[in-house]
């Protein structure tokens, strides 16, 4: 790959040269330019200085003064995904879109909306719930996550099964690049096919490309009434698999459908269905129907919180995501149950519809997972699928986040180094080192 | 072309698959958009990915240019040839390969007819989701390049929803797959930005779609008002209320007209004619209609029917569909017109289209999926009256203009191709299409796919970026960044 150049696809940022962070200062105000602290550091990597500019017009010339000046640039929003990923070669310049926090445009009448990537989910969900809508993602922290760390780490749950992923939802972004350059692509309507598609090539880049400034987004309106979900405990992970197959083979229109499995229960499947109550208790009996073969066991909303879940003192766990195909879901069970059982771990996995779902596995050596991960990665690679190291306990070891990315990569490096000649931005954080 | 060139080909693709005939080489010189036109130098048909991809190597070694075609129904140019530049029609590759129906997945070559893949899992009770108007003759290919939509993308999306992976010939000869069977595949989202590149980043050999799941119950109601704004409001009362339907279409009377005399879908004369289509569970279907019929009638309706059978249904469709078509009935030229506003705009809009037709003497007939503010202004002349043309071709250009001021897009569907280059620029900023082309540069940097097209100017790659400089219209104050 004569594009790679030597061992660091994208160009390095010298880790050492002496700066002048002043000129910095002249830019954005001494008063939003500080020392980082050890909370800042990214998966270990300590950071020199924060900046947080005020606007986008701001951000990049903040972006590009560092590029200049050969400082690697870890871009920010809420701070609570910097784990993911690879960690970074080096890191000088924190960019925090902590004050580009404005909801610019609610339109509601045309169900969508525009705002700054440092607005958290959170408020943007309440703004919008005003007018009785919604941007239909779940992401993971909501209340501190941004809009620009969940499109830049491509962040879904349960709701992608009916609404799509964020890609799906995105419809416009607007990026700081690291010459300065602010450009904007895709526009503030539903629908547009002017030019290519970069919002959906930034969604998911994890801040290598471009630091999103602001996105739009189409919207949907709230469910009319509280949603119903119903708790299926199945004999196995296949029964668990064949009912979700069943589920999706069916004409039903349920938001959500996910599989629970662990180490020491029996799995369990959740369906959720929104909209006209007369609708949802005719979907109830139908997927009842379908799940004769299953013990129905409950009915609470509080199932759909299992993902985050899986997050809790993740201090001694590792947690990855990943994709396989629907009709693998409980070949991706016994992988994981296997490679668990191998090292004596626990191991709890929730996993959607869509064939997307995480893991969460559980030492008393740390080191022990890092072998299992590589191994259940190795086999879904087998079966088109993949699996992305979000979370590593420390003392695991280094692991390479993603895995393979296919013959696609030479392109995806060439991508990078159009976007960011000199790597600047994230420099490693993302696949094959980019 | 010279000879030896000539002789490679032909031992990539055989005798049968090379066209260099005037007369043969006719039928490929524009596309949908007849008034522009340009004689390729060849055609060439291959049968399999391996032909397409020994064909662009010759392409990349001879620095020969080539423009990928589809079914030629592209209405923007996009498979125009280039000059001295070859086409490559994927018609010869047009195999279903793979059907994969408890994943809900489809694996087709480009040359695959879009309507045939949803014949093909129809039986199984499910169906492609993408339903262009010309889905009965337009590739799966071309659906890809344009990222091309439907009256159902309203609720269903794009075809960009619906590609989870691709398969493509680089311009440098090379293959790789983009995507894949799982969503979320590691690295950058490149079938996302492939999706709707018109072609100009490599040639499209095979496609894993997403299929959908027939829904239990849908209906169809069709509602006639006085007025567009009439109609209008209720796509407005439509939404407000809550509901995603499948579709929502509109059409003037002008084009009720023309679609009465091509295909008798007994429309009621009427102002402004809305489609509403909703599906889904039975029960929610039939409370959700109520309320439709309701907030119709509160609107001025002054017919609404639903149709009642599976054939009524198709009927109520049919007008839709032959839309454009159908005007070739009633006016001797036309342009198709199509631009994007925000949904609420539509009413201002319709007014200042209508004021601009009658200062130009200029009829437009008005066809939209209104759900999502796409606009399908069909512009009619007579080409035989002298500047007639040229006055159909303002008007239309000046209704984009209309588009981008209220916020909107130059194209909804049918992409920039050789038309809309030189408007591009009036949505975005030098420094914007200076960006995009970045992916042009990674995936095509001698530019010979499909070049010329979509860009004004091309980026010379390798050629550092230019700093920003705020557009003009920002320094005015009148544009922000959207
Ligand atoms: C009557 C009529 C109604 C229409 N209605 C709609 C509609 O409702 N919605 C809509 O979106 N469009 C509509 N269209 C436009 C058109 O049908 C679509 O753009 C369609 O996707 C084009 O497909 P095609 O196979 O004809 O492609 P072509 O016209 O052959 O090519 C279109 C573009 O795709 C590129 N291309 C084709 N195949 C490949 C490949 N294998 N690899 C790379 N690039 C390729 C070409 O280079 C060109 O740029 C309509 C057109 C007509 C004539």
């Amino acid at each position: 790959m004569d594009q790679a150049g030597a061992s660091s696809p994208g160009g390095t940022a010298a880790a050492t040269a002496e700066v002048s962070w002043e000129q910095l200062h002249a830019l954005i105000g001494a008063n939003y330019v500080r020392p980082a602290g050890p909370a800042d550091a990214v998966m270990g990597v300590a950071s020199q200085t924060v900046a947080e500019p005020a606007d986008e017009m701001q951000l990049a010339a903040a972006l590009r003064w560092a590029n200049e000046a050969d400082i690697a640039v870890a871009p920010r929003g809420g701070g609570t995904k910097l784990g993911w990923g690879n960690a970074p070669r080096v890191l000088r310049l924190i960019l925090s879109t902590k004050r580009l926090n404005r909801i610019v445009e609610h339109a509601w009448a045309d169900l969508t909306v525009v705002a700054e990537a440092g607005v958290t989910f959170g408020k943007l969900q309440s703004a919008l719930a005003q007018h009785g809508q919604r941007l239909a993602v779940d992401p993971l922290w909501p209340e501190n996550a941004t809009i620009g760390g969940i499109l830049s780490t491509n962040d879904s749950g349960a709701l992608r099964l009916r609404f799509g992923g964020l890609r799906d939802l995105v419809i416009g972004v607007t990026l700081a690049l690291p010459d300065g350059t602010l450009a904007k692509s895709g526009g503030k309507v539903v629908k547009n096919v002017a030019g290519y598609d970069l919002p959906k090539l930034v969604t998911g880049a994890l801040g290598t490309l471009g630091v999103i400034t602001r996105a739009a987004f189409r919207l949907h309106p709230l469910p009319p009434a509280e949603g119903r979900t119903l708790t299926f405990r199945a004999g196995s992970v296949s029964d668990a698999n064949r009912l979700i197959v069943e589920l999706q083979g069916s004409p039903l229109a349920h938001t959500g459908l996910q599989a629970r499995a662990r180490h020491d229960v029996q799995p369990e499947v959740d369906v959720r269905f929104d909209g006209t109550p007369a609708g949802i208790e005719a979907q109830c009996t139908t997927a009842r129907k379908l799940a004769a073969f299953a013990v129905e066991t409950g009915e609470s909303a509080q199932v759909w919180n299992a993902r985050q879940e899986l997050w809790t003192l993740a201090d001694t766990a590792a947690v990855a995501k990943f994709s396989v195909l629907p009709s693998r879901i409980a070949a991706a069970c016994e992988t994981v149950r296997r490679a668990a059982e191998k090292g004596g771990m626990k191991w709890k996995i929730v996993a959607q519809g869509t064939g997307l779902g995480w893991v969460r596995l559980e030492a008393a050596q740390p080191a022990d997972i890092r072998e299992a991960l590589v191994s259940v990665r190795a086999e879904f690679e087998r079966g088109a699928g993949s699996l992305f190291i979000a979370n590593r306990p420390a003392g695991s070891g280094a692991i390479e986040a993603w895995g393979s990315p296919g013959d696609a990569y030479p392109v995806m490096l060439r991508v990078k180094q159009q976007f960011d000649p000199r790597g600047t931005l994230n420099p490693g954080r993302f696949v094959g080192g980019i | 072309m010279d000879a030896r060139t000539l002789q490679e080909f032909r031992a990539v693709v055989g005798e049968r698959g090379l066209i260099t005939s005037a007369e043969e080489l006719h039928t490929y010189e524009c596309d949908g958009l007849t008034n522009f036109r340009v004689m390729p130098e060849a055609v060439l048909l291959p049968e399999s990915a391996e032909q397409v991809q020994a064909i662009v190597r010759v392409c990349h070694r001879e620095r020969i240019p080539f423009v990928a075609r589809g079914s030629g129904t592209g209405l923007s140019g996009g498979a125009l040839p280039v000059e001295h530049g070859i086409v490559i029609s994927t018609a010869r590759m047009n195999r279903i390969l793979e059907v994969d129906l408890t994943n809900q997945r489809v694996v087709v070559e480009p040359g695959v007819i879009n309507l045939d893949v949803t014949g093909k899992v129809s039986p199984h009770g499910f169906f492609y989701a993408p339903d262009p108007s010309s889905q009965s003759v337009c590739s799966i290919g071309g659906n890809v390049a344009e990222n091309s939509g439907g009256a159902h993308c309203l609720k269903y999306g794009f075809t960009t929803t619906h590609v989870l992976g691709i398969e493509v010939v680089l311009p440098d000869g090379a293959m790789v797959h983009l995507g894949g069977r799982t969503l979320d595949t590691p690295g950058y989202d490149l079938p996302g930005v492939f999706v709707g590149s018109e072609g100009t980043l490599g040639v499209t050999t095979k496609v894993i779609l997403r299929i959908v799941k027939r829904p239990e119950c849908i209906q169809t109601l069709l509602a006639a008002f006085a007025t567009t704004g009439e109609a209008g409001a209720a796509v407005s009362g439509i939404i407000a209320a809550g509901m995603v339907p499948a579709a929502i279409e509109m059409m003037d009377n002008l084009s009720i007209q023309a679609a009465e005399a091509a295909v008798h879908a007994h429309y009621p004369d009427c102002g402004g004619l809305l489609l509403v289509e909703l599906d889904g569970p039975s029960a929610e279907v039939a409370s959700l209609m109520e309320r439709v019929n309701e907030i119709c009638l509160s609107c001025g309706a002054t017919e609404i029917r639903v149709a009642q059978s599976e054939a009524e249904r198709a009927v109520f469709w049919k007008g839709r569909k032959a839309a454009f078509a159908a005007v070739g009935r009633i006016s001797p030229n036309y342009i198709v017109q199509d631009g994007v506003i925000p949904r609420t705009a539509l009413p201002r809009i319709l007014e200042e289209i209508e004021r601009l037709s009658a200062a130009a003497g200029i009829k437009v007939a008005n066809v939209f999926h209104a759900g999502d503010g796409n606009l399908h202004p069909l512009v009619l002349y007579d080409r035989s009256v002298p500047g007639q043309e040229h006055a159909a071709e303002e008007l239309a250009m000046r209704i984009l203009e209309l588009c981008v001021e209220a916020g909107g897009s130059i194209t909804g569907e049918h992409g920039v191709g050789e038309e809309k280059k030189q408007m591009i620029g009036k949505m975005f900023s030098e420094p914007d299409l200076e960006t995009m082309q970045l992916v042009r540069c990674a995936f095509d940097p001698l530019q010979l796919s499909n070049p010329s097209k979509v860009f004004p100017r091309p980026r010379l790659c390798g050629e550092k970026p230019g700093r920003y400089e705020p557009h003009p219209l920002e320094t005015a104050g009148i544009a922000e960044r959207f």
